[in-house]
């Protein structure tokens, strides 16, 4: 892809996509270029990167490791569900899991929790979440059963309206209330501390001296406002 | 037991079977202890009391058969009990003198029937039995107890479970446990008394050995032939001794071939330096028995042993010298570190560094062999506990202590459900939960406890704050099983936080915050449930969630005195400090907020700073505060400066945290602040300015930097702590001039003045006073004051007022009075009567003022006449028996005032019984400011002629020849007036000539001082009256500058100048002419 119709591609996109620049989106389309070139197509014509790809990517680069969840974030990024994750489809998710305001990330974090899609998060989605959180005791019968008490305290604290599951209005409700239960069943949002942890980068053999790489990493510092503005320039001037 | 027993108690050391306890207070209190957990085993724990001691213990007892009763078989003089075990033998058994005693019961039972002989049957009892523990428990329990790798123990345990003699070995795990509970809490009362008892360390034998080296050989010179260790070889801990005997606390073994005597075997333990058996190589069976008494150090031992050795080190001066003082700070050095090991010990009754080495098992194995048998049912037992006490001390055991501690659950009796939770909660550690979370950090997470020693700072701050908490001893946690509903669900939520994930953590933390917090019974179960541990070891985790969860349950509990304590006490404010480096705001805030509670007290302040916490803190104030249009960032900016604040707040209450703040650059950035519109930025911004006003440098600090304008500013705020604090910090600062006149410019002093119409708000009213009296030190703010009718208040304000409250009006008023038409208003206003009320109260600060502001109104005639009426001058009088110098030197200014407009003052004066002796009692103070206010005062009622007689009788005339050495100006001019009154009468002019007041006198007149020289002059112009002391004047040279002073515009000085000389002039005179006179003839 030239350097033209990337420009117009984002310049596209950047209309039709919140909290990104012109200039970012095409950061964002050229770090795309590149995930789907490392992307082994075996002949085929692909217009995305795929299940295992993504995954690979969302714990190199973002530091997300708990595969119950990549699945699930893998699923809500491809929202036309055709198994792989398309350039728009990638820029859409990352405007969420970058800048995404609080009410987006709702929306995001109960779409991922949300397993069978139907608009509620009901027990035995959060005993699948969450099972295994647990450490077993050995004198416990049911290995499940602290979990299952556990969904019962979620349950009193998150079910507004009594209903025995977390309808969306629950959920959003509860997370206004106390916003540490955005990621309430599993972590499906990047953690920029760990981005910024640069012996958790070495350890995950993420490609430093790869510029293109790096346009994401700055991404991340822009929410901590160390690079903001700077970024960007730096990605021009090349 | 058993470490007090052989670490503790002092033996004398001859051979041990015959020791005997040395009475020391020490022993005394380790015996009563003993005695106390023994008399009480049998209805603390009924189950264990029954078990059947492995061999009995035996020793001579003063009882006799008749004192048994019941339960009893007494035949003749030997008795047995009728409880037996299970092969019928009888759990006592009494045959004269000696007793068997087999089960903790009979031994409850035998101490209750020795009635006042209780003590000394428990000594006897300890002297002969120096092992107790391998007596009751089995040898195997009690010294083997070591060295067995995890695995195989966790094995062995298995083994035994499966062969069902649990029964047995559980009544033993929980006796060792009470032992090792028992121990614990012997050793913490007596840690104080070990801590003056230095023991001998690794490091402490090393350097003794390697001076003494030095000093070795070179024939009949030299102080010793050779000295070398028995081993090369040196454990990681510094120990030489083989594992197993360093577990008696061996250090190392020497041998010393002296100059004069035999070879000598030494061993250096942790108890002394002793000769023992003749160890020669590493490794031998023998020889480690100890053969001598034992001595402090080697050189004390060598002395006794080798005579040659002892007259060498005596020439050796410099070598002792250096010998002692290297050894005296090693041993300095170490004192710390010894009780913490000492601490430990009780953990890990073993040497530190032991469980790294323990692979050498083989050395071991002889002395076990014996038991082999007996080995295999026992070692399940043993390596349990072991595995117990490893976990609590060495963190990287975490996860299989955490199965131990299960099994270990199970064996538990139903009964101690509530013990047994608690027990896990203290044994579960960070290092385990963060295990689930992040698996990396296990290693390098350290083991917080509660013994942990800051490094060695004394207490010395000082605080302002009169509602300092005390530190009080902690809360003992009750067992009754009455707990609120919320105990038991919270005792839920805490398993799941120290089992869960970080999400499961999340669900707990949130859970546990929807519960009321503030409420006690809410606070003291997440403390007993070992849930504060948990919260404070999250802090550590680096798992943001989490620490925000957990800090939003601190910030609220840490309103409860307890835990501020009890957190302090587990380190945790170390973490909380850490926290504010995050780069998370709102964890930042959070952990400021939590800081603003905790540093309630002076401990938790002190840590604060030790930490780094107040450079930290600081840095939190960088915010721009005043912007109008805000972005969501510089909010949270604002919000996170706003919480450092609150705890800057807490922490200045130290001073040392005053001068850290300082010193970190605080103060320009809390003056940004003050500029903030939000009163909840300002208040804590200014109780911290108000706070640390009491510091001289913050007053120029706020001075210069302009916050005086802010303050003034936020009086007129509709916030009352807000008003309160600006005239508080007002208060503290007008006590400047320039301040005083700033507060003046920028309008500041009609605010202060309506702030007197809340008169509810006692605090506020108390630093509204207070700002309006510093401020009318100023006479011109006084005549603002006035304009505002600020008097009329005040006088209102004197009575039924707090005392706070009074002191400041009164104070007030006393600076008002200084103006003479405020003297009158004062009485218009009826002012008079209140004040010579207030004469009475016992607060000395308000008679301090009282009395000055009595004196100022009694200039008034008028003023006089009412405070007359009241009996006010013998009040004021009476005031001058008050201990504070500060009253007393307050009220003779009073008394000056009074007695000078009074109409009979003189006659007032005499009918006041012992008062005159009192004022004459007060010359010999040594406070110059009473003195110098007394001296008025005598100068003032001597204008009496009846009452200068009455105090000349009582020796006013050499008490105060006896002051004019005086160097103090303000003194000697009081002095010199009081001497020139003092004249008037009788033969005083002479007395004060043969007391030896005239030659200093004459030294005054060189003072710069007019007020001084005046006195002086008349002073001397009185006393010059006598001829002997014209006499005197003249030798010490008083011409010159009194014809110099004659010179001066002082009529009054030029008078008594030119009166003096004249005095001179004539007896010269009258000499002279009667010297011509006797020529002539």
């Amino acid at each position: 892809m030239n350097k033209r119709t990337t420009q117009t591609l984002a310049e596209n996109i950047s209309k039709q996509v919140e909290h990104f620049s012109k200039k970012e989106v095409e950061c964002l389309i050229r770090e795309f270029n590149v995930l789907m070139a490392e992307q082994n197509n075996s002949g085929r014509a692909v217009h995305g990167l795929d299940r295992g790809k993504f995954i690979s990517t969302l714990h190199s680069i973002f530091g997300l490791t708990d595969d119950r969840m990549t699945g699930r974030v893998f699923r809500t990024f491809d929202k036309d569900n055709d198994s792989v994750v398309s350039m728009k489809e990638w820029i859409d998710g990352l405007s969420v899991f970058l800048r995404g305001t609080l009410d987006e990330k709702i929306k995001y974090c109960f779409t991922v929790y949300d397993l069978n899609g139907d608009n509620a998060i009901s027990r035995e989605e959060m005993l699948h979440m969450l099972k295994g959180r647990l450490i077993r005791q050995p004198n416990e019968e049911d290995p499940d059963e602290g979990i299952k008490d556990l969904v019962e305290i979620i349950l009193k604290k998150m079910d507004y309206d009594h209903d025995g599951k977390l309808s969306f209005e629950d959920f959003e409700k509860a997370v206004k209330d106390e916003n540490l239960l955005l990621e309430a069943f599993g972590t499906c949002l990047p953690d920029f501390r760990v981005i910024c942890n640069e012996k958790l980068l070495s350890s995950l053999n993420f490609p430093i001296k790869n510029s293109q790489s790096y346009s994401l990493l700055f991404l991340f510092f822009q929410r901590i406002e160390m690079f903001e503005g700077r970024v960007f320039q730096e990605q021009m001037e090349q | 037991m058993g470490i007090s027993l052989t670490r503790a108690a002092q033996w004398t050391m001859v051979s041990s079977s015959t020791a005997k306890l040395v009475s020391t207070p020490m022993n005394e209190s380790l015996l009563k202890e003993i005695l106390h957990f023994v008399e009480h085993f049998r209805s603390q724990y009924p189950q264990e009391a029954e078990h059947v001691f492995e061999e009995p213990l035996q020793w001579s007892t003063t009882l006799v058969a008749s004192d048994f009763k019941t339960d009893y078989d007494i035949s003749d003089s030997d008795v047995q009990s009728h409880e037996r075990d299970s092969e019928g033998h009888p759990l006592l058994q009494l045959s004269p003198p000696t007793v068997y005693v087999r089960s903790f019961s009979q031994l409850s039972k035998l101490l209750h029937l020795a009635h006042d002989k209780k003590l000394a049957e428990v000594r006897a009892c300890l002297e002969e039995n120096r092992e107790p523990l391998v007596k009751i428990l089995g040898r195997s329990f009690a010294s083997d107890l070591v060295i067995e790798a995890h695995d195989d123990a966790v094995s062995v345990v298995d083994r035994t479970k499966e062969e069902g003699l649990s029964k047995d070995l559980e009544v033993k795990v929980k006796l060792f446990q009470l032992f090792q509970d028992m121990d614990k809490q012997i050793l913490d009362t007596l840690l104080k008394d070990i801590s003056e008892q230095v023991r001998l360390n690794p490091k402490a034998v090393k350097n003794e050995v390697e001076i003494l080296q030095v000093f070795c050989g070179g024939g009949d010179k030299g102080l010793l032939k050779s000295l070398r260790y028995t081993s090369d070889f040196e454990f990681s801990n510094g120990y030489r001794a083989p594992l197993w005997r360093q577990v008696q606390g061996d250090i190392c073994y020497l041998v010393i071939e002296p100059c004069d005597t035999e070879t000598l075997h030494i061993t250096c333990s942790t108890a002394g330096i002793f000769l023992n058996g003749g160890i020669k190589q590493e490794g031998e069976e023998n020889g480690y028995e100890q053969t001598s008494d034992t001595y402090e150090d080697l050189v004390t031992l060598l002395k006794s042993r080798s005579p040659h050795f002892a007259e060498k080190i005596n020439q050796q001066d410099s070598a002792v010298q250096e010998l002692s003082t290297k050894k005296e700070k090693t041993v300095n050095e170490q004192l710390q570190l010894e009780l913490h090991t000492t601490r430990r010990n009780i953990y890990e009754p073993r040497p530190s560094g032991i469980l790294s080495t323990c692979g050498k098992t083989e050395e071991n194995k002889g002395h076990k062999s014996s038991e082999e048998e007996k080995k295999s049912l026992r070692q399940g037992a043993k390596s349990k506990i072991k595995a117990e006490f490893s976990a609590s001390s060495s963190p990287g055991h975490m996860s299989s202590q955490k199965r131990k501690t299960e099994e270990n659950k199970t064996l538990k009796s139903s009964e101690d459900e509530h013990k047994n939770l608690r027990q896990r909660a203290k044994s579960k550690t960070k290092a385990e939960l963060s295990a689930s979370s992040s698996p990396g950090h296990v290693s390098s997470q350290k083991l917080k406890t509660s013994a942990g020693a800051l490094p060695g700072e004394p207490f010395s701050e000082s605080s302002t704050e009169s509602e300092e908490e005390e530190e009080q001893p902690y809360r003992h946690p009750e067992t009754n099983t009455d707990l609120p509903s919320e105990y038991w669900q919270i005792q839920k939520l805490v398993k799941y936080l120290k089992d869960g994930d970080q999400i499961v953590t999340v669900h707990t933390l949130c859970a546990m915050m929807d519960f009321n917090l503030m409420q006690e019974s809410c606070q003291m179960a997440i403390q007993d449930t070992g849930a504060l541990k948990v919260l404070l070891n999250l802090l550590d985790t680096d798992e943001h969630k989490c620490e925000i969860g957990s800090l939003k349950i601190l910030r609220t509990i840490s309103h409860n005195s307890q835990i501020r304590r009890v957190i302090v006490d587990m380190r945790g404010v170390q973490s909380i400090v850490k926290i504010l480096d995050s780069p998370v705001k709102e964890l930042k805030a959070l952990a400021a907020e939590t800081i603003a509670n905790v540093a309630k007290f002076r401990r938790a302040r002190r840590n604060v700073r030790l930490y780094g916490g107040i450079n930290k803190l600081v840095k939190l104030l960088d915010c721009l505060p005043n912007l109008a249009s805000l972005t969501p960032s510089q909010e949270e900016d604002i919000e996170v400066a706003c919480c450092g604040a609150l705890a800057l707040w807490s922490c200045s209450r130290s001073t040392k945290n005053k001068k850290a703040i300082r010193k970190a650059g605080g103060i320009p950035l809390l003056g940004r602040l003050l500029k903030s519109p939000l009163q909840k930025m300002l208040i804590p911004v200014v109780g911290t300015l108000q706070e640390c006003a009491s510091e001289e440098s913050y007053r120029t600090d706020i001075q210069t930097l302009g916050m005086i304008k802010d303050l003034v500013r936020n009086l007129s705020s509709d916030n009352d702590e807000l008003q309160m604090h600006c005239a508080s910090a007002i208060f503290k600062c007008a006590e400047d001039k320039q301040t005083r006149d700033l507060v003046r410019k920028y309008k500041g002093l009609q605010p202060l003045v309506s702030l007197l119409h809340k008169a509810d708000n006692k605090q506020l009213l108390a630093a509204a006073t207070g700002a309006i009296w510093k401020c009318s030190i100023s006479q011109e703010n006084v005549t603002k004051f006035q304009e505002y009718k600020a008097l009329e208040i005040l006088v209102s304000l004197l009575t039924d007022q707090p005392e706070e409250v009074l002191v400041n009006v009164v104070g007030a008023l006393g600076e008002f009075a200084q103006i003479p038409a405020n003297k009158a208003a004062i009485r218009e206003f009826g002012g008079i009567k209140p004040l010579v009320k207030l004469l009475t109260s016992p607060n000395q600060a308000l008679l301090v003022n009282v009395t000055k502001a009595v004196g100022a109104c009694a200039t008034n005639k008028d003023n006089m006449v009412i405070i007359d009426q009241l009996d006010g001058i013998r009040l004021v009088w009476s005031l001058l028996k008050n201990p504070s110098a500060d009253v007393q030197s307050s009220a003779a200014w009073a008394l000056c005032a009074c007695t000078e407009n009074a109409e009979d003052a003189g006659e007032t004066a005499r009918s006041l019984i012992g008062g005159f002796q009192l004022i004459v009692k007060l010359l010999s103070s040594t406070n110059n400011e009473v003195l110098a206010s007394i001296c008025a005062a005598i100068c003032k009622i001597a204008k009496d002629e009846e009452n200068l007689a009455i105090l000349t009788d009582f020796g006013v005339v050499p008490s105060l020849a006896k002051l004019t050495n005086t160097t103090d100006d303000r003194l000697r001019h009081h002095l010199a007036d009081a001497i020139a009154q003092c004249c008037m009468w009788g033969s005083n002019r002479a007395s004060f000539g043969e007391a030896g007041a005239v030659a200093p006198l004459v030294r005054y007149l060189k003072s710069k001082e007019g007020s001084v020289q005046r006195s002086t002059a008349m002073a001397l112009y009185q006393l010059s009256r006598n001829p002997n002391n014209c006499i005197t004047m003249h030798e010490k040279e008083v011409v010159q500058p009194l014809i110099h002073m004659m010179g001066s515009d002082d009529e009054e000085l030029q008078e008594a100048a030119a009166g003096c000389v004249r005095s001179i002039r004539l007896l010269y005179m009258a000499n002279r002419n009667a010297e011509l006179f006797t020529f002539r003839n």
